[in-house]
């Protein structure tokens, strides 16, 4: 399986590819039709919906703001409940410190909960570099493993699949990884999601150590919280002997009762249930029930630096639900593997630019694969308001500036490749604050009409490849308005 | 009460048609409306493309033009939404970028005069029967910026029922954006352009002959579509629905 | 909790699939003996705290939970009997908390069937707020909203994974 994005093309050439490829166009638009209706309906249901949203951001802001000072209770409560805590900064901290852990059991295979933040350091890779497998055990994680393919969505990486698809894949892969799949079996979903759970079962069953993340961490008691649905996730979080969980450091909540807010929007806004199957919460160690023994990685990797700045720090409060891929045009028609990241849509778009930095082409481009229609941000339980930071990380982009890389302040130049763009801009800003000038042009625009082609040559192609233009009229506006009523206009 | 129209840079230039719709409607509900010959762009297309820096010149410009009307009315939700949402959001930055209130001072006075035309119409006219006639069959397009940047609700279509004639038909997947954009419909053009192949497909399985929006930027782009695909549909704004009559009814 | 808001309780339950049966203290033994025959189970585990009486109308064999007992063995096991922590009405779930009536978090996880009795009053709340202020952090939870399921095949949702696959909720009304 390929876990690395370094070299992907820009997002407008890799969405090119996949809004010209019907299957995945239908499997996309099934997907995210069946899911926005839910959610929608899901939400309506509950009354206080806006005030749960704004407790959200208050309560991710204000542990933002204290991040610090959280992070070090929660070290204190973790320990005191038999917990080990491990601090890593980066990506290869963290594979090094989990390989180790794992290393010390003696075994040479995990199983693995869902987690966004091992998929962003590739932890499967480097586990398989050190001879240790990893299993995945969430259904499309594994769909997704047994394929040799990328996430494409963060909560059902296999989005991009339909059931056709994943029964080849389970036909064909599933006797490489172990229990093969059962003769004759068909496309219907539970008949996929039986032959998952007879696959995966012997692997829960002899696990010794397992892997997660966790959706929430609650500073006060040490508590870590794992939302989830199928089962898997319970499997890996209490037969394991050894628990390993590696979380992003802006996971963090102060209290107990916080989760309130977050229990009540989180199901609801991703998989649009007043509740998701299972929740999964545990503190520490606890005799004689589940792991005895329990790692917690708390990963920066980038978000120290995100949490630097003033307009994209709000990307941290993400709940990790995809109600904003799901409901967005943009994901829908260019779908997950377009964002070059594990984290694709409206929310990749803006965390990954920031965890990564804008240095890569794929990273640059990121800030512009969205209309700026703000359904993302309509949808988003904690208030991200994801146009703004996609706007503010454009002008990075294109005009550089002051950011924070590794913990320290840099100047950014100006993203190559937009040089005419900002010559046109400037050209463009100078006309618009001479009134006079813009009129000329507007003139000789109408006068030389008839001359225009309706398509245009060059980079102009990006409009008129799809689309006429619009005929330039006979006059502009404000001639037709100064000959009729020329004496009441103001001067220019 | 002084009302100014801030046409656009766009309508001015392309869409002349619906700047006289305007007028006439404004005029006909008996509006006084003027046009201050200096005004040109709100800067939206520099903000949104990251040129902050480039739009400020032109929000103050436009402070400059428009600060002395009681009303600006704009028949764009978008550059409405510019002015109303971003220019507040320039000013904050430009503090955060320690230079002082001085931009957030010089913008503020223009922020809460400034309406989209149906919000105009609706809030501050106080009419849904503008008095219109227009015998075809209609479907709504609310745009983006409109639709959740202003929250125009149900304005625009309240104000379609009450015109005689005229049929209104739903529009599938309303909500969902027709991939304008601005530079978003260049830098990803096949994105953009699937986008509005997808709207004019909605638009035409309604049957209507028309697709109405309240932002000629959107509608430059569905309408170049729709030519493209070989659509019978037109776009029309909705000003020039509002301001057509059975006297003189639009074509 | 008024009667109003709890009225909703057996359907939000029942709109994940949990099957909702409702008995009173004296039909109790009674309909989980009936429920383990109906589902043809041999053996049923039995956590260390559960009250004996609710297993008195049945001969299926119990298995204890102990604790050298591995995943393995509670894989043969057809079915298990808990009580639980507190039900939350609003979304139809009922967490577990390990206490000596419900037993260690594998127990109710590796067989394929799971009958919890929930007493009503007393052990229901109606919303996620309050079901929180009930339970103790420092133990590990379980919260449990009808069987497992799946959304990841089309974003349509599918029951039945990893978890149990069968979910019967028990209400025993204390009045």
């Amino acid at each position: 399986m390929s876990g690395t994005y370094l070299g992907m093309p820009a997002f407008p050439e890799a969405a090119r590819e996949a809004v010209g490829n019907r299957i995945l166009r239908d499997n996309l638009r099934h997907a995210t039709h069946t899911i926005r209706a839910k959610r929608a309906k899901a939400v309506a249901e509950v009354s206080d919906w806006a005030e749960l949203r704004e407790a959200g951001k208050r309560i991710k802001d204000h542990t933002l703001r204290h991040l610090d000072r959280y992070l070090e209770r929660l070290e204190e409560s973790v320990t005191a409940a038999g917990g080990v805590v491990h601090w890593a900064a980066d990506a290869a901290e963290a594979n090094e410190i989990v390989t180790e852990l794992v290393k010390m059991t003696g075994e040479s295979e995990v199983v693995k909960v869902k987690s966004m933040a091992t998929q962003e350091i590739g932890l499967n890779e480097a586990l398989e570099a050190a001879g240790i497998r990893a299993y995945e055990t969430d259904l499309a994680e594994l769909i997704v493993q047994l394929g040799k393919d990328r996430p494409s969505h963060i909560l059902v990486p296999a989005i991009h699949r339909n059931r056709g698809e994943i029964r080849d894949i389970f036909r064909s892969e599933m006797s490489e990884w172990g229990r093969p799949a059962p003769e004759g079996l068909t496309d219907t979903p539970a008949e996929l999601a039986e032959a998952a759970r007879l696959h995966l079962r012997e692997k829960f069953l002899r696990a010794k150590v397992g892997i997660s993340g966790a959706n929430f961490m609650v500073a006060e008691t040490g508590t870590m919280v794992v939302v989830e649905s199928e089962g898997n996730g319970r499997m890996c979080l209490t037969l394991p002997e050894t628990l390993i969980s590696v979380v992003g450091i802006e996971k963090i909540v102060p209290t107990w009762r916080d989760l309130e807010v977050f229990l009540q929007t989180l199901p609801r806004s991703s998989t649009a249930e007043r509740m998701n199957p299972y929740t999964s919460t545990w503190t520490g160690t606890t005799d004689q029930d589940g792991p005895g023994t329990f790692h917690l990685v708390l990963l920066d990797n980038g978000r120290s630096d995100t949490l630097a700045d003033e307009v994209g720090r709000q990307a941290l409060r993400c709940i990790r639900c995809s109600a904003c891929l799901n409901v967005c045009p943009v994901y829908e028609r260019a779908g997950g593997h377009a964002y070059g990241s594990v984290y694709p849509g409206p929310i990749g778009a803006i965390l990954s630019p920031q965890l990564r930095g804008t240095g890569s082409e794929i990273d640059a481009s990121l800030p512009y694969a969205s209309s700026l229609c703000g359904a993302c941000y309509e949808v988003c339980p904690v208030a991200i308001d994801i146009p703004e930071v996609l706007v503010h990380l454009r002008e990075r982009v294109v005009e550089g500036g002051e950011a924070t890389r590794a913990g320290n302040k840099v100047v950014l130049r100006p993203a190559k490749g937009h040089a005419a763009e900002r010559a046109a801009m400037r050209a463009a800003r100078w006309a618009f604050t001479h009134p006079g000038v813009l009129r000329t042009g507007q003139r000789a625009a109408s006068r030389t009409r008839r001359f225009h082609p309706r398509t245009l040559p060059g980079p102009g192609r990006a409009w008129s490849g799809s689309r006429d233009l619009p005929p330039v009229p006979a006059e502009p506006f404000r001639d037709w308005w100064q000959r009729t009523r020329g004496q009441k206009g103001g001067a220019e | 009460m002084r009302v100014a129209l801030f046409l656009t840079c766009v309508n001015d230039t392309l869409y002349p048609d619906t700047g006289r719709a305007v007028v006439k409607l404004l005029t006909r509900l008996g509006v006084d409306v003027d046009f201050p010959m200096a005004q040109t762009c709100c800067g939206q297309a520099h903000y949104n493309t990251g040129y902050r820096h480039e739009a400020e010149p032109l929000a103050r410009h436009f402070s400059d033009v428009f600060g002395e009307y009681d009303a600006i009315v704009t028949p764009s939700g978008s550059c409405g939404a510019m002015v109303r949402e971003l220019y507040p959001r320039m000013g904050e930055r430009a503090r955060a970028e320690g230079r002082g209130d001085t931009l957030a001072a010089t913008l503020a006075p223009v922020v809460p005069k400034t309406y989209e035309l149906t919000e105009f119409l609706v809030d501050v006219v106080g009419v849904t029967d503008v008095g219109a006639y227009y015998p075809h069959t209609v479907t709504y397009h609310p745009t983006c910026h409109g639709l959740r940047g202003l929250g125009l609700g149900d304005r625009p279509r309240r104000l379609l029922r009450a015109v005689k004639g005229l049929e209104l038909v739903e529009l599938p997947g309303a909500d969902e954006c027709c991939g304008f954009g601005g530079t978003f419909a260049l830098k990803n053009s096949d994105v953009s352009a699937a986008m509005g192949a997808d709207k004019v497909r909605n638009a035409e399985s309604t049957g209507a002959e028309v697709l109405c929006a309240a932002d000629n930027s959107c509608l430059m782009h569905i309408g170049g579509t729709m030519t493209r695909l070989r659509s019978g549909m037109r776009p029309v704004h909705i000003a020039e629905i509002l301001a057509s009559t059975e006297e003189e009814p639009a074509v | 909790m008024s009667r109003r808001r709890w009225s909703c309780w057996p359907r939000t339950l029942a709109d994940y699939r949990a099957i909702v049966h409702r008995t009173d203290g004296e039909g109790l033994a009674g309909l989980i003996a009936g429920l383990l025959e109906k589902r043809g189970s041999a053996s049923v585990l039995v956590p260390p705290g559960l009250d004996e009486g609710w297993l008195a109308a049945t001969g299926v064999t119990r298995v204890a939970d102990r604790a050298e007992s591995t995943p393995h063995e509670l894989d043969g096991v057809d079915s298990v009997v808990t009580a639980c922590a507190v039900s939350i009405a609003e979304t139809g779930t009922i967490v577990l908390d390990g206490s000596p009536d419900q037993g260690r978090r594998r127990i109710t996880l590796v067989p394929d069937h799971h009958i919890c009795v929930v007493r009503v009053p007393s052990q229901v709340v109606s919303s996620v707020p309050q079901g929180l202020e009930r339970l103790d952090p420092a133990r590990p939870l379980t919260w449990i909203s009808g069987p497992s399921a799946t959304s990841d095949i089309e974003l349509d949702r599918v029951e039945g994974v990893h978890g149990p696959r069968t979910l019967e909720v028990i209400l025993v009304s204390e009045d």
